[in-house]
């Protein structure tokens, strides 16, 4: 009876308050003949037992820590300050529920709060939410928040194929049903002018990202304006580390800006729990979904915090709400609290500074080696593609054999980039090691 | 005290983390795509866990005390799940490296989806969902699809009972169909006659929450199954409340097509303040091929000596990805632990003190608090928070005095059926001295609502903040500080 | 409870001022109190926007609930009034004055019969709340 309090005495004293004999007399609502199926489920294990199987199923993996990563590709490898997991592992944090009952929820509450304000920094936005799941659905929401914005009259999405491939296949899933036409990223060579070409008076938004999944950089202003000028939204999808460095997306006139934010102090951790970064222009506050954390004063004028615009969820709303969202990732919106908050002004910029020195050297390294050649034409941050002599799978074969993760292969997202590989390096790589990873490229150049 | 702002603490030049010196040549930062000002707070370390620290003594959680926040199912959350999430091979791999290098990874999410299935009488199951209503959309995406699929298009209706949570009604609109109310009737199931009345072949599916927002098993569940199936809709199952039925009946059994689980509710993983959750999704075999994409399969059989080779695999018809990645993997490895933990048999005894402690709590409060519909309940139950004689007192006040007390306040005004609404769901993790604490409390709190109403309509008198003013924080949005000591 | 005599009235508790072609709606002093303080109001039609009797043309927000607002009877939105934006307040304060929130074209003057009197509304409300 793990985590279960009762003992066979106490059983009997509620069994008996209860007025019945037995535990299962209080299931006769259930049809009979299904009622205590007998299922097929393994016996239970001591604590002891459960952490050895699951060490053993951990140590089966490969991992980030033991080996050099350069593989990316929305998820990254960067330092995280142990003060980061011991705010984390606070119980009053995470075995909390959402900030229902604020008077006992302040800690949540200011904490969200924080994020909100950090983010709003970060992207140079006016308002924050409290986050979504994932960049991939907070770029979904953002497609929503342009269809209410224009009631409904507007059916065109333009998004840009340098979006992260499975954040436009979210996009698709969730509008799978309400008529729209997605449109832009059929060709991967669509820069921002082709994407300025397909603007129209249908157009709800019109989406990039910043830097892209091939790690260019661009200014979207010109895209901004063009968008304006037919009353379209523009929604910049972010890597929230990059701007630490990087010109925040407001200065394009971004009306919507999006991301990931596990950069910001969260491990891979095979791909979640992650946050989803949602910010945009004060305006649109009312169609943006998500909980939302307002400052107030309580009965005696001291300063606090509640969540606050909730008739716009879907509790109150129903049908009629601007998503059915009802959690936010609230650990994980802590986490990047924390860590921008011990990164601070300065530690930001440097960690930016450093993937992107980090990088531009190995890719300079990269693009002198025979048979490479790297793809981007662009300015671009800690990612680029290299165009490789063999297959992206081959290449990382080899490179595995001698604790090397390699980049991500292009090949199946992107057509026309055939034997490219996605490289991605991070602050957590010294020079020694992207040397012996550029080494170990040229060995594998050919079979 | 308030708590300052992060960055009111904020000095000039204060740094936290010491970072290495570039060990590399420098190259040209990009011609105008650097920013000017990085308006970031500048503290030492001591200041950043000081100020966490001190927030996270404002909260109250599971491991303070009694949780009984009905259809949140607030259990204990095992520690063992916490080191378990953290060991190095599953918070450090990465989600896009070779499946072959991610076979304990991808085993765990197997098994994970074989033990789900089994639960609940399905055919398969995606671990992809990151929250109980991202499990909903996912549903009914795939009921909308599984139509589609065969040309059944005018199929647009969603039938949702009045009783059901805001988000059964809100993903339907997500997906871009109609939402249907259905009245209850007066023991608290769907209206059967007014559910006859709207069965036609526009029907895409019904919602269901079994056991209901009341705590009530639905008494009629067989009859509303076969109605809906009768005029050709498929039977969307919201698992929130499977708490209560593990090991009792599958919902797979009753005829339910697709059903949504909450790890973070039924299998032990902490609600994070909000988040992250994770809310997988079992159908019926008709749905299997529409379930989103990868799901975790056995690609190479195993034998005696080698384990079986695990893979990502696309289904045939799949509805597309509804999250990028393979879902909230860390809530995934809690909740497998917490399943290994408990095995089958104490699955059941999960489900049958829950329900054992609701029913306790139930009729040691019936006697003082009115509870509409006083039959054998589930895990939880509805009371209501007012008495005619005491007319200036609201469940709201008797939450708020609550929290004088020690507890975490019940669900207030949900369902809305029930006129100031206490839900009540204590889960199997409370001992019966909790219980009785809980019910002292309570009684205690009825006989101040006579005897010294503004006792109750001051409370909370020993939280850190009174009640706050949410009319100002909605008319005078302040939702992100302007940084202080920023040059 | 204020009621005027002047006014006509829906059963979703909107009021309705006809001057000539032109009709004045908004919400009345019941519902505003029903919905107790109103945060937000936004108009959900447009200036010349056709609407059927019925369909919703504002949204009202509390901070325990929202409400629809429905067009009494047809017409086209000829006036919105943009001050609720700012001053949500007002539709508490003066629900038939400043806190009108649509003028609109009548469509079909026949469906005017179709709304209550004060004194018709005043006993909807009493029976409602029995």
């Amino acid at each position: 009876m793990a985590y279960i309090p009762h003992t066979d005495e106490e059983r009997q004293q509620m069994l008996e308050a209860v007025g019945v004999e037995q535990i299962d007399e209080l299931y006769e609502a259930v049809p009979p003949e299904f009622r205590f199926p007998d299922l097929d489920l393994p016996d239970p294990l001591s604590e002891m037992e459960v952490m050895d199987e699951l060490t053993a199923l951990s140590e089966a993996n490969l991992e980030v820590k033991h080996v050099s990563s350069f593989l990316g590709a929305g998820a990254y490898n960067h330092f995280i300050p142990s003060v980061v997991d011991h705010i984390l592992r606070r119980n009053e944090f995470y075995t909390a529920y959402t900030p229902y009952q604020p008077e006992i929820s302040q800690g949540t509450l200011q904490a969200i709060f924080e994020y909100q304000s950090l983010m709003c920094e970060l992207t140079g936005m006016e308002v924050s939410n409290a986050s979504h799941y994932d960049g991939a659905t907070a770029l979904a929401e953002a497609v929503i928040l342009a269809l209410n914005q224009h009631r409904g009259k507007r059916s065109k999405v333009v998004l840009s194929p340098a979006i992260h491939p499975q954040y436009r296949q979210v996009v698709q899933t969730y509008t799978q049903g309400m008529g729209l036409t997605l449109t832009g990223d059929e060709d991967c060579d669509n820069g921002a002018q082709e994407l300025m070409a397909l603007l129209d008076e249908d157009t709800t938004l019109v989406a990039v990202q910043y830097p892209d999944f091939l790690g260019n950089i661009e200014d979207f202003t010109a895209l901004g304006e063009a968008a304006h000028a037919v009353d379209a939204l523009l929604c910049v999808v972010v890597n929230p580390l990059a701007l630490g460095m990087l010109k925040p997306p407001a200065e394009f006139g971004a009306d919507v800006v999006v991301g990931e934010g596990q950069p910001l102090g969260i491990p891979v951790s095979y791909g979640g729990p992650y946050v989803g970064i949602f910010t945009t222009r004060e305006k649109y506050v009312r169609k943006m979904a998500g909980r939302l954390v307002g400052e107030t004063v309580d009965v005696d004028g001291k300063r606090g915090y509640v969540l606050t615009l909730t008739p716009r969820e879907q509790h109150i709303r129903r049908e009629k709400a601007t998503s059915n969202i009802c959690t936010n990732q609230g650990l994980m919106a802590l986490a990047a609290a924390v860590y921008l908050a011990m990164m601070g002004k300065h530690g930001l910029r440097k960690v930016a500074e450093l993937c992107y020195h980090k990088a531009h050297y190995a890719a300079k390294r990269i693009d002198a080696l025979e048979g490479y050649s790297v793809w981007n034409k662009k300015a671009f941050f800690n990612e680029f593609a290299v165009k490789c002599p063999r297959p992206v799978a081959e290449i990382n074969a080899g490179l595995l054999d001698i604790d090397i993760l390699g980049g991500y292969d292009l090949s199946e997202d992107y057509g026309q980039l055939q034997d490219h590989m996605l490289v991605a390096v991070t602050e957590m790589l010294s020079k020694e090691e992207i040397d012996d990873f550029v080494d170990a490229l040229e060995e594998l150049s050919h079979d | 005290m308030t708590e300052p702002l992060i960055y009111e603490l904020s000095s000039p030049g204060r740094v936290a983390v010491t970072l290495p010196e570039p060990d590399v040549p420098l190259s040209d930062m990009p011609a105008g795509m650097v920013r000017e000002q990085l308006p970031l707070p500048e503290l030492a370390e001591v200041d950043v866990v000081r100020h966490f620290v001190r927030l996270s003594q404002l909260n109250y959680g599971v491991d303070i005390g009694l949780y009984p926040l009905g259809s949140c199912t607030m259990k204990y959350n095992p520690k063992l799940n916490e080191d378990a999430a953290r060991l190095t091979g599953f918070a450090f791999s990465h989600p896009l490296q070779d499946p072959e290098t991610a076979q304990g990874n991808l085993a765990l999410m197997f098994a994970l989806q074989e033990w789900l299935k089994e639960i609940g009488g399905f055919a398969g199951v995606t671990l992809q969902p990151a929250a109980g209503a991202h499990g909903e959309l996912t549903g009914i995406l795939i009921v909308r699809a599984y139509h589609q699929d065969r040309g059944d298009t005018k199929r647009t209706k969603i039938l949702i009972p009045d009783s059901a949570h805001g988000t059964n009604p809100a993903s339907t609109t997500m997906s871009g169909m109609e939402v249907i109310e259905v009245p209850s009737d007066e023991r608290g199931n769907i209206d059967l006659n007014a559910l006859k009345g709207h069965c036609d072949d526009c029907v895409a599916g019904l919602m269901l929450t079994n056991p209901n927002t009341l705590g009530l098993f639905e008494e009629h569940v067989q009859e509303v199954v076969e109605l809906i199936h009768g005029c050709g809709g498929l039977v969307y199952g919201d698992g929130a409340n499977m708490n209560a039925l593990l090991g009792i009946v599958r919902p797979g059994d009753l005829g339910i097509d697709v059903l949504h689980y909450n790890l973070h509710k039924t299998f032990s993983t902490p609600h994070g303040g909000g988040g992250p959750g994770s809310g997988p999704v079992g159908v019926a075999e008709h749905l299997v091929d529409f379930l989103p994409g990868p799901v975790v399969d056995i690609v190479e059989e195993g034998d005696d000596e080698q384990p079986p080779l695990y893979g990502l695999v696309k289904p045939a018809k799949s509805i597309g990805r509804v999250k990028a990645f393979h879902g909230h993997f860390g809530i995934l490895v809690r909740a497998y632990a917490y399943m290994r933990m408990q095995g089958k048999s104490g699955l059941r005894e999960v489900s049958d003190y829950a329900v054992l402690n609701a029913n306790y709590l139930r009729v040691k409060l019936r006697e003082t608090y009115k509870v509409p519909f006083d039959r054998i309940c589930m895990h939880e139950f509805v009371a209501e928070g007012h008495w005619g004689d005491a007319p200036d007192i609201h469940a709201l006040d008797i939450s708020k005095r609550l929290i004088d007390y020690g507890f975490h306040p019940p669900t207030n005004y949900f369902p809305l059926i029930v006129p100031e609404a206490l839900m009540i769901e204590p889960t199997e993790t409370e001992s019966q001295r909790t219980l009785d604490a809980f019910v002292a409390a309570m009684l205690d709190i009825a006989r101040e609502s006579h005897e010294d109403p503004e006792l109750l309509h001051d409370a909370p008198h020993d939280a850190p903040v009174g009640r706050l003013d949410e009319v100002r924080a909605a008319r005078q949005l302040v939702l992100c500080c302007k940084p202080v000591n920023i040059e | 409870m204020e009621i005027p005599k002047d006014l006509k009235y829906t059963e979703s508790d909107e009021w309705v001022r006809v001057e000539g072609n032109i009709a004045t709606t908004g919400l009345t002093d019941y519902a505003q109190d029903q919905l107790s303080d109103i945060v937000y109001v936004e108009a959900t039609a447009d200036v010349g926007d056709e609407l059927e009797k019925g369909e919703a043309h504002s949204a009202v927000e509390s901070v325990k609930a929202a409400a629809d607002v429905y067009m009494p009877v047809g017409g086209t939105i000829t006036e919105i009034n943009e001050a609720l934006a700012d001053t949500p307040e007002l539709v508490n304060s003066d629900p038939y004055g400043e806190a009108w929130l649509v003028k609109f074209e009548i469509g079909d003057q026949g469906e005017l019969e179709t709304l209550m009197d004060a004194g018709a509304y005043e006993k909807h409300i009493e029976e409602r709340e029995s």
